[in-house]
């Protein structure tokens, strides 16, 4: 850290390093710019850059047209819902392999790994004829469904990975003192589990926000998140470009701001604890 | 070790989430695999029959699947590219000294966030556009041609979008891998007299070698399957030019309905998806250990 460096030096790499941290978020700025344009504005030849008519208008456009706050709602309870059913199922399951670890478990925790790699396509057809003869196309509880299997192996993995790090000495501790299971899993575990939890359920839930491949898939209108609803703007329809900018400035806003705090997080969820 | 109470608690606990992802598994893939060697198609679902390797032959031998595995691997091999010889050299940028190297950060971070449907509209709208975008503009100013990039350069259009949301997660691997590097030995080595470039080839790319196989790995595991930035753009075409394997078995599936050869090509699909999942599973697993 206490390296010595150069006066110099610090400024040529701060100058470089904010020319293509901005040059990288230019577009994620642009869209933003946009959405406060009219649409004439959007498509005007030189493009404005600060000096146009601001408005938010499109923000209201956007919501009356095509009831904005329906999809919204859909990607919050789709991906609220997976996240947190994958939890209950994973939270018992990781304890298992953390602290009571057999012969087999680090099979266990490959095979579940090598369950993520399937891809999605390859499993297309059964999933599709499935959700068609049970009535669940474009449902919301379809999608928390498969979202939620998707998901479930990561969950498991990171959780592994946090508890793994949780001193066994102290629950040794517990229990010499006579805690039962039931106790020492909510007096002395959960409060050193609390930082793991938040960031394995803030990164999933940005990991089903996002998901393309399923909900494009299994749903059309009634369910559509977010990544749905925006696709439909793919179709051209004249000029409608601040609208979509609007539309996708409100569908990330939250998540990009989320995924902020889950930076060191996101790294060792991605990669199943191989790289920290 | 753990009482004999605590491994039949461990095993009950274990069980719901391990039948969960059995059934995910199996059942999904027996129904593609029985799929597979029928004739079946959902527009005429009253006749089907049974067709052994059919499928597989007229899937393999069809010059669509050529071209889609064309596509695919130049998408992967070009994104794994580019997201590797940019990220590399911004990862080490970012591990310097920088003044609001946490905003920087934030704004290297932002595109993964961004939802893949949004990413690939917005560059496809605002600034491929061969008219209006940000593209076309600056090429004026610099007294070129705008290039129609989704008519002229199909592929290498989606690859850029593709490359600009996966180029802030390696950037970020590498600079995780970087700040965790032993600064000891940096200072040693320069205090040895060892030059820049020459701490940088003997200790920081050992270093990064790990990390930079994780991000292959991991990367080609999800580029494979890139799906909703080709629906929303191009929808495979013009012609072929942008349809990888699993836009092409989507076609076959849910828009020609064909549920013998889509299942065929899913297969195929898990193939392949499979050969890499291997090498990570074993670089993984290598790292429990320790």
């Amino acid at each position: 850290m206490a390296r010595k460096v150069t006066v110099r030096r610090v400024w040529v790499s701060t100058a470089a390093a904010w020319f293509f941290g901005f040059l990288i978020f230019l577009p994620i700025l642009w869209m933003v710019l946009t959405s406060f344009k009219t649409e004439l504005d959007a498509f005007s030849m030189p493009p404005k850059f600060l000096l146009f008519h601001w408005t938010t208008e499109n923000y209201a456009t956007v919501q009356e047209r095509s009831d904005y706050l329906h999809h919204a709602l859909n990607s919050i309870i789709i991906a609220g819902g997976s996240t947190l059913i994958a939890m209950i199922i994973a939270i018992p399951a990781a304890w298992s392999m953390a602290f009571a670890p057999t012969k087999r478990t680090k099979d266990l925790l490959l095979w579940m790994l090598s369950t993520k790699m399937m891809p999605s396509v390859g499993v297309l057809v059964p999933i599709y004829l499935i959700f068609r003869d049970f009535g669940l196309l474009d449902t919301r509880a379809g999608l928390v469904m498969i979202l939620c299997l998707g998901n479930l192996p990561i969950v498991i993995w990171m959780l592994f990975t946090y508890f793994k790090e949780i001193p066994k000495d102290i629950l040794e501790a517990a229990r010499m003192d006579g805690a039962t299971i039931g106790r020492e899993l909510v007096y002395v575990l959960t409060p050193m589990a609390v930082p793991g939890l938040a960031s394995t359920l803030l990164l999933n839930f940005i990991l089903a926000w996002n998901e393309a491949f399923w909900t494009l898939n299994l749903s059309t209108l009634e369910a559509a998140p977010l990544t749905t609803f925006i696709a439909s703007y793919s179709s051209p329809e004249g000029l409608f470009w601040a609208k979509l900018s609007a539309a996708s400035t409100l569908a990330i806003a939250p998540i990009i701001i989320l995924g902020w705090f889950t930076q060191r997080q996101l790294v060792r969820g991605l990669t199943f604890g191989a790289v920290k | 070790m753990a009482t004999e109470q605590t491994q039949v608690l461990g095993r009950a606990l274990l069980t719901p989430a391990v039948a969960l992802l059995f059934i995910w598994m199996i059942v999904p893939l027996a129904m593609t695999i029985y799929f597979s060697t029928l004739h079946y198609s959902l527009l005429d679902a009253e006749t089907w029959s049974f067709v052994g390797l059919e499928n597989f032959r007229y899937f393999l031998t069809d010059p669509a699947f050529l071209t889609a595995l064309r596509n695919t691997l130049v998408l992967v091999g070009s994104v794994l590219a580019i997201t590797i010889l940019l990220g590399t050299p911004l990862a080490l940028l970012l591990d310097q000294q920088v003044v609001g190297r946490s905003i920087v950060r934030l704004m290297v971070i932002a595109p993964f966030f961004v939802m893949p449907t949004v990413s690939a509209l917005v560059w496809k709208n605002l600034l491929m556009h061969p008219v209006s975008g940000l593209f076309a503009w600056v090429a004026t100013l610099v007294g070129a041609t705008p290039i129609d990039w989704f008519n002229d350069v199909p592929l290498f259009a989606v690859i850029l979008i593709v490359a600009w949301q996966w180029l802030p997660f390696a950037t970020l691997i590498l600079l995780t891998a970087l700040q965790s590097q032993d600064e000891e030995q940096k200072e040693a080595a320069e205090m040895d007299g060892a030059s820049a470039l020459s701490t940088f080839i003997y200790l920081t790319l050992p270093h990064l070698a790990r990390p930079i196989t994780v991000v292959i790995l991991i990367e080609t595991i999800f580029l494979l399957t890139v799906f909703a930035e080709i629906f929303v753009t191009t929808g495979g075409g013009p012609g072929l030019a942008t349809t990888n394997i699993a836009f092409l078995i989507y076609q076959q599936a849910l828009v020609q309905y064909d549920v013998g050869n889509a299942s065929a090509g899913g297969l195929v699909a898990v193939v392949i998806a499979n050969i890499v999942a291997f090498f990570l599973v074993r670089i993984v697993g290598r790292n429990l250990e320790a």
